[in-house]
This record gives C-alpha cells, structure tokens and sequence, in this order.
C-alpha cells in the first residue's frame, strides 16, 4: 500500500477507473455527487452526459458488450440511483461488467430519510455480483478495485459501490488497493474443472451432434476455436439470442437461433440430436421451454464457467467447469476429424424445407424485407443493436451476424428502452463500425431522450423504427393466445417521428410503400450522420415460427402463407 | 424432505445478512432456521442454515452462495458427524393440580426453570434441535403460552472431521 499525498476519494476511485484502462463513463450529477464531478472536472476520464440514467447504464452496458470492457455509469442519490436499477438488472441477467456508481448522502446522514436518500446498497442486492457501500475514504482504492475485478472476472456481470458525499470529500493517503479482502475465487480465473478426455470423447461419438451456443461463448472470445471445432467434426450449430455471432451466421453449419422464435431448423435439429454440447449457454426457458422434452434423445454436456449453471434448469451427462474458449482450446486436438457427416447433410436437408420466410406484397412494406436488406448493404458487418419486441426477434432472424460482439440487444431482462442508448454505447465502444439500431414505436418512446445525448456528442447511429401502431409482441400473444382480445396494445397516438428527429437536428424519413425501401436504406447508410429512419408496417406481422410458451417443440408453429403475395425466404447462406 | 445443515461463515460486513437472506428469497428455497453469531475470529461470523430441500436443491444453495463475495466457506454439517445445539425459551401454562407433574417432565428433559408464578413456568433447553421439537410437543397438551428459539447452531466434531467441503 502506498503512502503518497493526499487525495479526496473521488479523486482516488477516479484514479483507480483510469488504472483500469476505463475511457468513458455515463452519467448525470446530482447534490450528492457534486464532489465527484468536481474531481472529474480536470480529469482525463471522459465523460457523456446522458438525458437519464436508464440511458447511462444501458450505454455502458452496451459498451461492455461491444468492446469486453468494463462499462461505468454514473448517477446521483436517490432518484438518480432508482434509475439505474432496470440496467443494472439488466446487466445482471445477460452477465454484463458495468460499474454504476451512485451518490449517497453523507454518512452522518444515512438512515435518517434525509433529502434523495434511498437505500441504494439494500436495492442493488439482488442485482448484482458485488456491491458496497463506502464509509471511509480509505477504502475507496481498495472497493473500487475489488468491484472492478468482480466485475470483470468469471461469469461476468455489474457491481455497484454507494459513494457518500462525504466519502468524496474526505481525504485519504490510501491511494492503491492495497491488500483485497474478496476471497480469490471472485477474482481469480476460474480453474477448469471436469473430465475433457470424457468430453472429447463424446463429441467424437455423437451421429448427430449439435454444439448449442450462448453468450458465454461471446464472452469468451470462444469464436475462433469453436469454427475450428465445429467444421473438423463437422458438427452444426445453433445459437441462444445472446449467442448470436460466436458462429458466422452465414456458415453452411449454422441453423441461427433455437428456441421460442428460433427457425424451424435449428429446433428440429435439436430435436433429432443424438448429442448436445451447450457453450456457455444456460438452458433458459426460452431455449428449453419445456424441460424434459428439450433434445430428449441427446447425451447432454455443458461447458459453463458459473458452476451455479450445472443442472439447474436441465440435468446434464457431462459438465465441464471452465472458460468456454479454453476448454475449447483444451480438446480441439482430441476432438476427430470428419469429412462430411450424414448428419450435416441431414440438417441442410432441413434448412432448405423449412427455411425463414414471409409474405411480400405489393402494397406493405415488411420488416423482416427491411432488415434483409439492411443486411445485404451492410455485408452482414454491422454492430445491431435492437430494442424488445417483435422487431427484435425478426433483427435475430433476418441479420446473421458475421462477426462476435455485434450484436447489442436485451436478453435475459428484455428491457424495452435498451436500444437507443444500447446503440449510442455501441457506437462509442466500436466508432469505426456502423451501428443499426432497430427498434420499436413502443420501445423507443421509453428512452426516447437520448437522441440528444446522440445529437450532443455526434454518435452517428442509424436507427430503424418500425412504426406497427402496437406494442407488436403483446399484440401477437393477444392475437394468438388470448381470443384475440388487443387489450392495451395498441398506441392509439404516436407523435411524428420524423418531427421529433427534427427538433433534435437529427436527419429523419418515414416509409410505408415497398417502393421506398431502396432509396430509405440509402439515405439511412448514406448519411454522413445519425439518422432515423421510421418504416411504417402493419399490426398483424408475426414472428415465426414460434413455440409457445411451456410447450415442447414440437408444438413449434411455422409461419403459414394465406391471401396475396408471394413468400419471401431470403439465401443467407450463398455466401459458403 | 430430510434437512440439512449448512454453516456458511462470512466476512463480518454490514450487509452479509441480507445478502444471504436475499439470496433464499429471491430463488424460492425454504429456510427452517437460520442463526448467525461471533466466531473465534472477529472479521467472521457463521451463519447456519437449516433447510429443508432436496440433495440437489441443496447442491444449488451451496453454489449460488459461493457466488456471494462474503460467503468464505460453506461447510455441510447435515448428518451424524457434527453436534447440533439449540437453546429455547418456553413458558407453560400451570394451575395447582398440574404443577407437580409439568416440573417433573421438566426434570425429564433436563430443562432449567427460569421463573414461576401460579398459572406459569418459563423454562429453558439447551439441546438438540430434535429434543427441543419433542419438549414442545409433550408440553403442548399443558399449554404453552409462548416459545423462542434460536435456530440451530452446529460444528464438526473433531474426531470425525469428514465431509467438511471447503468452498
Ligand atoms: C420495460 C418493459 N415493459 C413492458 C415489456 C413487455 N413487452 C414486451 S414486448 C412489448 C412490446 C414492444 O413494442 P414495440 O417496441 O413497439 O415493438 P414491436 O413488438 O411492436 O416490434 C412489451 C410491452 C417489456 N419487455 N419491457
Ligand atoms: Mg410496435
């Protein structure tokens, strides 16, 4: 522990961040982060200025995601603090790194119902990996670290720390970490645990082998030695929604997404598995709906780095504890070679009867045609990020990613208002990039503020809106699961989005004609700028194929062609 | 379901408590008692859970406790190898005819009267948590007018320090 001069606490969190290699962080002041911000005044940590804090830590959020880095966000005491909860939670659920820091009253203070004081440390628990609350500016070098560490360690995920006014102010010699008190195990790489000659070996045994991969696999970095593995054994792949983008999507071997709005393929082949192996994937409900149905037929194996994972949704015949890119690493060379395999061929055969597909008419435009399009202009490069709802099931469905770490979108809290701030996050985190954000008339209106974050700061996103009228996804299970009854999902008023643009200087156009959509994706690619461009399209487009609910797969249903028009299946697979 | 018995010990931080309670919450497991006192160090106290779960349940609580920062160890003490002690509080209704027979049972249990009066007896137990479940039982059909307990505390006996898991 060094005993230099003295530094306030702020000064020496700040400090710590920059040791960290921290760039940026999110965020809005307040009462009691005014010694904070003060300390942040002259230093070299950048900082944006967001509209609300939903916006801070979804931005920092999406950083992370783009970028494996530590995502910061900032808010005051209080309401300041409240507002951060939803993404920090939201980070929790998809195990993303982010430090929110928030202000707190000062110590002498706290528990009296002072002015904007809320218990924050109380309502971070459950959300969190780690969080403290500081009582003494000695200690602030040392819960910095150990928070970031958490943070950044293991099955990833966010971490709060609750800064008292004072705690800022105050003065401390106590400028490094010093001696940290978590137990190792919280910060150390987790050792590798399990029987990989028994993996290897069932891998190599498998007829029909599916790899089913998730975000752990992106986390990981687990991309290139899974494309090695997957095309020596010849072994198909399928991917969660945060898994999108560990495999190149458009590979003969990928099937996509599995699961509730999975393609057809993907689930039939998880059905006709004769072996699984989960990478980094944790068996959600949204994969396995259906607990005991799910690959019924298959051997099971998980590679998992959160040992909490093994068996806890679907009992598994081998669990292998460890970082998904070094176990693969580990039986790459254990793993055989096969030249082609009936099965790959099986599961092509499957590809082409049940492709993606949808209705293009004369007179609407469709959403999935949009972002297909998107995709071709783009190459298929481009960093998503997408709100929640339906046009985030059809972003996951019609732009397979290329490349890991591209794919920006909520998960495991599904947190409609994630994707504009999500896209400027991504946008900073990866400025050379295009990133496309497509959102919803819903969704966007829930953080819809943030356009002057984007505007103040020039972060040129392009946003795709899809204008249904409706809260499209509640919609779709009304239609489908509830007699129809629309209760409460249509949004009878939109405010005109292009205006809105408008009076925040941002280049907008809205569409509704099929024969307008060229000329809309060039304005949207073309302009040197961030730009919005707003696709109106109608209320009944569904998501398909779809699993309902609870059920097995084979309740899957497809999407079925009735009235005009000809269906549409996009080739994403003619580039292998 | 069989119980089981864990003795979680943690970092003595303001906090811990909830962090551990929050967890049985927040995941739905069922919690039969729960103690937490000093250890022999001062930065740790032990926490000792009782829970009724399935093995596997309790594998899961096992896991997602280690997942806390300051959870240290977690050792299961379910079964014979390990001494479990409880200590109750209990005051008995009484009236002249029974008196003579309630301080009897008491004796039974090697119970220690606390305190008297002419429609009660306040009485205290340290034992297992089993034998504190029986005197309650047996002096139910007196009446009892209230009982505390303080859940159970365990540790390993020396001479059989098997099945201790260090996390
Ligand atoms: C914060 C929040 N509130 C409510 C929901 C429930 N919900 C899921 S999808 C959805 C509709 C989203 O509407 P929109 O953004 O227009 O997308 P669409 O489905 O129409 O494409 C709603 C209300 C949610 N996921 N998040
Ligand atoms: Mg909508």
């Amino acid at each position: 522990m060094s005993i230099g001069p003295e530094k306030t606490g702020a000064q020496v969190m700040i400090d710590t961040l920059l040791s960290h290699g921290v760039e940026v962080a999110w965020g809005i002041p307040g009462g009691a982060l005014l010694p904070f911000y003060d300390d942040l005044y002259n230093s070299s940590l950048r900082h944006i200025l967001v509209r609300h804090e939903q916006g801070a830590v979804h931005a920092a959020d999406a950083y992370a995601r783009v970028t494996g880095k530590l995502g910061v966000a900032i808010g005051t005491s209080g309401p300041g603090a409240t507002n951060l909860i939803t993404g920090i939670a939201n980070a929790k659920m998809d195990s993303i790194p982010v430090l929110a820091i928030t202000g707190q009253v000062a110590t002498a203070s706290i528990g009296t119902d002072a002015f904007q004081e809320a218990d924050t440390y109380g309502l971070t628990i459950p959300i969190t990996k780690y969080n403290a609350l500081l009582k003494n500016p000695d200690d602030v070098a040392r819960i910095t670290e150990e928070a970031i560490r958490v943070a950044m360690s293991g099955r990833q995920g966010p971490v709060h720390i609750d800064f008292p006014k004072d705690v800022q102010s105050g003065l401390t010699r106590k400028t490094t970490p010093g001696e940290l008190k978590v137990p190792a195990r919280h910060i150390e790489p987790v050792p590798l645990v399990g029987d990989l000659d028994q993996l290897a070996d069932a891998i190599n045994h498998a007829h029909r082998p599916v790899f089913y991969v998730g975000g752990g696999a992106v986390m990981s970095g687990a991309s290139e030695v899974l494309l090695r593995i997957a095309e020596k054994a010849q072994i198909p792949v399928v991917s969660t929604l945060t898994g999108l983008g560990a495999f190149p999507g458009t590979h003969n071997l990928h099937l996509g997404m599995l699961g509730m709005h999975g393609t057809a393929y993907a689930n039939y082949a998880v059905q006709e598995c004769d072996f699984i192996l989960s990478i980094g994937a944790r068996f959600d409900d949204r994969v396995a709906s259906d607990t005991k149905d799910f690959a019924s037929h298959a051997v099971k194996a998980h590679i998992d780095i959160d040992p909490a994972e093994a068996n806890k949704r679907v009992a598994v015949d081998i669990y292998v504890q460890g970082d998904a890119r070094v176990v693969l690493e580990q039986i790459e060379n254990s793993v055989l070679r096969v030249e082609t395999r009936e099965w790959a061929k099986r599961v092509a055969e499957l590809r082409d009867a049940n492709p993606l597909k949808f209705t293009l008419t004369g007179s609407d435009i469709k959403p999935q045609y949009v972002i297909h399009r998107i995709w071709e202009r783009t190459r298929g490069e481009a960093v998503v990020a997408t709100d929640v709802g339906q046009h985030q099931m059809w972003a996951a469905q019609y732009y397979p990613l290329k490349n890991p770490r591209h794919w920006v979108t909520s998960a495991g809290l599904g947190t409609m208002g994630f994707g504009l701030p999500a896209a400027l996050g991504a946008k900073i985190g990866k400025p050379d990039s295009e990133v496309i954000l497509f959102s919803g008339d819903g969704s966007f209106q829930m953080n819809i503020q943030e356009l002057g974050t984007a505007r103040e700061n020039n972060i040129k996103v392009k946003i795709v809106l899809f204008n249904n009228g409706f809260l499209g996804m509640v919609r779709q299970w009304q239609e489908m699961f509830h007699g129809n009854r629309l209760s409460h999902s249509q949004i009878h008023f939109n405010p005109d989005f292009t205006a809105i643009a408008g009076a925040y200087q941002i280049p907008a156009m809205a569409i509704s004609k099929p024969e307008e959509v060229e000329a809309a994706i060039d304005f949207l690619l073309n302009t040197d700028d961030i730009a919005l461009l707003e696709v109106r399209i109608p209320a009944e487009e569904k998501v398909f194929p779809m699993i309902p609910s609870g059920k097995a797969y084979t309740s899957m249903m497809d999407y079925e062609h009735s009235g005009d028009g000809s269906v549409f299946s996009p080739n994403q697979f003619k580039e292998n | 379901m069989t119980q089981s018995v864990l003795s979680v010990r943690v970092r003595n931080n303001a906090g811990v408590l909830s962090h551990v309670s929050g967890l049985f919450t927040r995941r739905g497991y069922n919690i039969d008692s729960l103690s937490v006192g000093v250890t022999e160090n001062p930065e740790v106290s032990v926490i000792t859970l009782v829970v009724s779960e399935a093995p596997e349940i309790v594998l899961q609580i096992e896991k997602q406790l280690k997942k806390l920062v300051d959870v240290l160890d977690i050792i299961d003490l379910t079964g014979e190898h390990s001494v479990k002690r409880e200590v109750a509080l209990v005051t008995i209704y009484v009236n002249k005819s029974n008196r003579h027979e309630v301080l009897t049972l008491i004796d039974v249990y090697e119970a220690h009267v606390i305190d008297i009066t002419d429609s009660e007896v306040m009485v205290e137990l340290l034992a297992t948590p089993r034998r504190i479940s029986s005197f309650i039982a047996v002096f139910a059909d007196f009446g009892i007018k209230e009982i505390a307990r303080t859940g159970t505390i365990s540790l390993a006996y020396p001479s059989s320090r098997k099945g201790a898991d260090k996390a």
